[in-house]
C-alpha cells in the first residue's frame, strides 16, 4: 500500500499509529520526495491530508478501523466538498479483534458517507489498486475508502512493482471556490445531489473495472468474495466460479447478475457483516451467506472448510477429521504481559492494592455502622484507555476497571464522579493516548469542577503499536527533532493546579501520591515519567534472590515480571530478560530484603 | 516444486517473525510463489506468537489449515503442543527443547507440560518429531539470539531450497558484524538436523 501510493505519487501522509496500520506511514516515512506526519489523532490526520488535497496534490490518510470513528466528522465532510488532489483514507479493520476494543465492519462507512470503497486481496493487489484509487478519486471527485484486514495487513505476498517508478507529483496550487469548499448550508445543500449523482456514475464505472474478475469454472457453485475471504475461498473450492470484487461500493449490479445467470447457486462468503450479501439480496438474487460463513470473528480457510462440509457444498472428507476425535487437553495460555522493566508496572500494582477493597464480602450484614466501614473501605475505582498499560487488566494485576476507546478514561470518571459513586475515582492514560483525545476531556473536568486524578503514564513512545513518535517526544515520524510538547505544561495551562511527576520506578512514591491526590476537591495529574525499556534497551546492575531471606510469600509474583519465575518454592530471577535495578520493582514489594542489586 | 506449508511458533522476543521473513525470502528467490501471515497479538513480548508460511507453485490463502502443515517449528515447548493440531498426519515438528513458563504456571495456577507430555500430544499426529536442545546450542555458539537462524538451519535440511540461498539471504540480512555468527548459527542447526535424521535411520 505504501509503496503503491508512493509510485502513485502521493506527496502528502498522515498517520495516527494502530494495528494494524501502523507500518504504512512508517515505510512512507523512509521514502523521499514526500511529506509525512504522525498527526495527533485520526481527525487531526484526516483534516491535514484533506487540506492537502484542497491544495492540489494527492494525499493519503491511515488508521485502523476504529480511528475512522475518531475521523468521521472530516470523513464525512470530504464527501460533501470532494477533493482537487486524489484523496485516499486507509482503514485497517481487525476480524477477531487481534489488538482492537471492538470487530466494526468498515465497509458501512462507504455506503454512510457516499464514496467509493475498494479491497485488495493480496499485496500485489494492494499494490496495484493505489493507482487505482487516486485516479478514481479525482475523477469523481471524491474520497475514496481503501480498506485492509488484518490478513491484508500483516501478510506478506508476492509482487511485482514498477522498476524505478518515474514518479510524477502534482504541483501544489490552491484555487479559491466557497461553493466546494465552505460549507454552509446554502453551499452543502446543492451538493448533497451531486453526491447521490456521484454514486450512480460510481456504478456505472465499477462495471467495466479491470481488477474485478470473473472465473468460470464448475457452474454448479458460484462464489462472489472480496479480500482475504477470496482467497480463503480459492482455497477451499477448488474447482468452483468465483466473482472476485474489489469494489465492493457501489456494486457493479449488472456484473453480478451476469455472473448469477451463469452459476447453478450464489454463495456469497464475506467476512463479519453480510455486507454485500445484503445488497445482492436487495437486488433479488437468492443467495447463501450468513448462515453459511460466521458474522462473528476472523475468517480462515479451516472454518470456511468445516463450515461448507456440514452444509454439503464440499464433499466429506475420506478420513476423520484429526481434530475431532482428539481428546482436548488444557493447556496453560499465554496472555500477553507486561515487559520486564515497564515503567507501567509499579502504577498498575499500586492501583491494585488500592483498588483490592472494592470487591466486598458477601457474608456482612448490612447494619448502618457496616455500612459506613465498608464505605470507608471502599476502594479506588480505576478508568483506564488504551494502550500497553491495559494488559494490567490480566492477572495477577488486575488493576482496571474500565477501557472503552481512546481517550475514554477521563471523561468516564467524571461521569462516575458525577453519578454520585462515593469511591476515590482515578483514570489511568500513557502520553500518547492524552495528546490523541484526553486532553478535551481533562479541560471538562477543570471547567465542571471534577475532583478527578488523572495518571498520565508517560513512557515518551507510543509503546504498543512499536515506538512512534508522538508531540510529547519532541521527535517527528522522519526522526528528527522538533518542538516538544511539555505535558506537565499543557495540564497547567488547562487549568490543573495540583500537578505531579513522579518516577516510574518509585512505588512507594507513586502510591502515596495517589493516596494523596484522590483526597483533594479539586481535578489533580500524576504524571510517571519512565522509559519504554524495550525502546531505550538499556540494564541496570543486575538483581538476585537471597534465598535465605525469602520466605516463600510469593508477593513478588504479584508485580506480574515475566523476569520472574518460581521453580519448586524457589524464586529466580532471568537474568536475560530482567532489566536489573533500573526497575527493581520486585526489590521495593519484598518485605524481607530477599532482592539485592549485585555489585558484581 | 513441492508445496510446503511451515507454521512458526515461538514465545515474543524469540525472533519468530524474523526467521520466518527470512525463510519466506529465501524460497521466493529460489522460485516459489510464497504467502505469510503473521499472529502476533497486542504484546510486543511474552504473548504467544505464530507465523504461516506457505510456499508452492501457485498459493492462494497466507494461512495454513488445520492438519495440512508440514513441518511444525516451535520455538518454544509449550507451543508446540499448542499447534500440533495444525500438523498433517506424518509431517515433522521440530520442538526446541526450552520451557518459558507462562505467567498462570508461575503463579501456580496451571502446570507446564513435561517433555513426555509434548511429545505424547504430537505423537498423536505424527511420529517425526525431533526435540533439539536448540537454546543451549546457541549458548554455546555465544548468542541466544541466533536460536532462529539455528532452527532454520534444522528446518532447511528437509526443504528442496538449495543451502546457498540460505546463505546468500543471510549474507545480505544480517549486518557484517554479526554474520559470521549467524552463518555458524545456520550451518550448525542444518549439521544437527542431518546427525538426527540418519540417527533415525538406523
Amino acid at each position: 500500500m505504501a509503496l503503491g501510493a508512493y509510485h502513485a505519487g502521493v506527496s502528502v501522509a498522515t498517520a495516527y499509529p494502530g494495528t494494524p496500520s501502523t507500518e504504512i506511514l512508517e515505510n512512507l516515512a523512509k521514502m523521499e520526495g514526500i511529506y509525512v506526519e504522525w498527526s495527533t489523532n485520526e481527525k487531526v490526520a484526516m483534516e491535514v491530508a484533506l487540506g492537502a488535497s484542497y491544495g492540489g496534490v494527492r494525499a493519503l490518510v491511515s488508521m485502523k478501523h476504529v480511528g475512522l470513528n475518531v475521523a468521521a466528522d472530516p470523513f464525512f465532510a470530504a464527501s460533501v466538498t470532494g477533493v482537487r488532489g486524489g484523496l485516499v483514507v486507509i482503514c485497517c479493520d481487525d476480524p477477531g479483534m487481534h489488538s482492537s476494543q471492538n470487530e466494526q465492519d468498515n465497509r458501512h462507512y462507504a455506503r454512510f458517507a457516499k464514496v467509493p470503497i475498494l479491497e485488495p486481496s493480496d499485496s500485489q493487489e494492494a499494490y496495484n489498486l493505489m493507482e487505482w484509487a487516486f485516479k478514481m478519486s479525482e475523477e469523481f471527485d471524491t474520497p475514496v475508502l481503501f480498506r485492509s484486514t488484518t490478513r491484508i495487513s500483516h501478510c506478506k505476498t508476492v509482487a511485482n512493482v514498477k522498476e524505478a517508478a518515474d514518479i510524477k507529483r502534482k504541483q501544489p496550487r490552491f484555487i479559491r471556490d466557497p461553493y466546494k469548499f465552505v460549507m454552509v448550508p446554502s453551499n452543502a445543500r446543492p451538493r448533497h445531489p451531486l453526491m447521490e449523482e456521484r454514486i450512480q456514475k460510481l456504478s456505472s464505472y465499477m462495471e467495466v473495472f479491470p481488477l474485478n474478475e470473473m472465473i468460470i469454472g464448475d457452474r454448479s457453485i458460484g462464489i462472489i468474495s472480496a479480500g482475504a475471504a477470496y482467497q480463503y475461498a480459492r482455497e477451499v473450492f477448488h474447482n468452483a466460479s468465483f466473482l472476485k470484487l474489489v469494489t465492493t461500493y457501489p456494486l457493479p449490479q449488472n456484473l453480478i447478475k451476469r455472473f448469477a445467470s451463469e452459476v447453478a447457486r450464489v454463495v456469497v462468503i464475506e467476512e463479519l457483516d453480510p455486507f454485500l450479501e445484503d445488497i445482492i439480496k436487495v437486488m433479488g438474487i437468492q443467495v447463501i451467506g450468513k448462515e453459511l460463513v460466521p458474522i462473528v470473528g476472523e475468517l480462515s480457510p479451516q472454518i470456511l472448510e468445516e463450515r461448507a462440509i456440514n452444509a454439503g457444498l464440499l464433499p466429506q472428507p475420506q478420513q476423520m477429521s484429526q481434530s475431532t476425535k482428539k481428546v482436548e487437553r488444557a493447556l496453560p495460555l499465554r496472555p500477553p504481559l507486561l515487559c520486564p522493566g515497564c515503567p507501567h508496572a509499579a502504577t498498575s500494582y499500586a492501583l491494585r492494592r488500592l483498588g483490592f477493597y472494592h470487591v466486598e464480602p458477601h457474608d456482612e450484614q448490612a447494619s448502618e455502622k457496616r455500612v459506613m466501614a465498608r464505605q470507608k473501605r471502599q476502594g479506588i475505582i480505576v478508568t483506564s484507555d488504551i494502550g500497553c498499560y491495559t494488559l494490567a487488566v490480566y492477572p495477577p494485576l488486575l488493576a482496571l476497571d474500565t477501557c472503552a476507546c481512546m481517550g475514554a478514561s477521563i471523561g468516564q470518571a467524571h461521569g462516575l464522579e458525577k453519578a454520585g459513586v462515593t469511591n476515590k475515582i482515578v483514570s489511568v492514560i500513557g502520553d500518547s493516548t492524552f495528546l490523541h483525545s484526553g486532553i478535551t476531556s481533562l479541560v471538562d473536568v477543570v471547567y465542571n469542577k471534577g475532583h478527578g486524578t488523572v495518571i498520565i503514564l508517560d513512557n515518551n513512545t507510543t509503546a504498543m503499536t512499536g515506538h512512534q513518535g508522538h508531540p510529547g517526544t519532541g521527535i517527528s515520524a522522519r526522526g528528527e527533532e522538533t518542538q516538544k510538547v511539555i505535558i506537565e505544561d499543557l495540564v497547567r495551562g488547562i487549568g490543573v493546579r495540583d500537578v505531579n511527576v513522579v518516577n516510574a520506578f518509585d512505588l512507594p512514591l507513586i502510591e502515596a501520591t495517589i493516596k494523596r491526590c484522590v483526597e483533594t476537591d479539586e481535578p489533580s495529574v500524576i504524571i510517571v515519567r519512565g522509559p519504554c525499556p524495550l525502546r531505550v534497551r538499556i540494564k541496570g546492575k543486575p538483581l538476585v534472590v537471597d534465598l535465605e531471606q525469602c520466605d516463600k510469600c510469593f508477593n513478588c509474583l504479584r508485580v506480574g515480571c515475566a523476569a520472574i519465575t518460581k521453580d519448586g518454592d524457589k524464586i529466580t530471577i532471568d537474568t536475560a530478560l530482567c532489566v536489573g535495578d533500573r526497575c527493581s520493582l520486585c526489590l521495593q514489594v519484598c518485605h524481607r530484603q530477599a532482592f539485592k542489586v549485585s555489585e558484581g | 516444486m513441492t508445496k510446503t506449508d511451515v507454521l512458526m511458533t515461538g514465545v515474543g522476543g524469540q525472533g519468530v517473525i524474523l526467521a520466518s521473513d527470512a525463510l519466506a525470502e529465501t524460497a521466493l528467490k529460489a522460485g516459489y510463489d510464497v504467502k505469510k501471515s503473521d499472529s502476533l497479538g497486542m504484546s510486543q513480548r511474552g504473548g504467544s506468537v505464530v507465523s504461516h508460511l506457505r510456499m508452492g507453485e501457485h498459493i492462494f490463502s497466507p494461512m495454513i489449515k488445520k492438519g495440512d502443515v508440514d513441518f511444525l517449528l516451535a520455538f518454544e515447548r509449550l507451543e508446540g503442543a499448542r499447534w500440533a493440531d495444525y500438523l498433517r498426519r506424518g509431517g515433522i515438528a521440530i520442538i526446541n527443547n526450552l520451557a518459558i513458563p507462562p505467567l498462570s504456571v508461575v503463579g501456580g495456577t496451571s502446570t507446564y507440560p513435561s517433555t513426555v507430555e509434548v511429545e505424547e500430544i504430537i505423537r498423536e499426529y505424527t511420529d517425526e518429531i525431533y526435540f533439539i536442545p536448540a537454546t543451549e546450542i546457541a549458548v554455546e555458539l555465544g548468542n541466544p539470539q541466533v536460536l532462529n537462524v539455528l532452527l532454520v538451519g534444522f528446518l532447511s535440511l528437509f526443504l528442496d531450497i538449495e543451502e546457498k540461498s540460505y546463505i546468500g539471504d543471510l549474507s545480505q540480512r544480517v549486518p557484517p558484524k554479526f554474520l559470521q555468527l549467524n552463518l555458524k548459527a545456520f550451518a550448525r542447526g542444518r549439521e544437527e538436523a542431518l546427525i538426527r535424521k540418519q540417527n533415525r535411520q538406523h
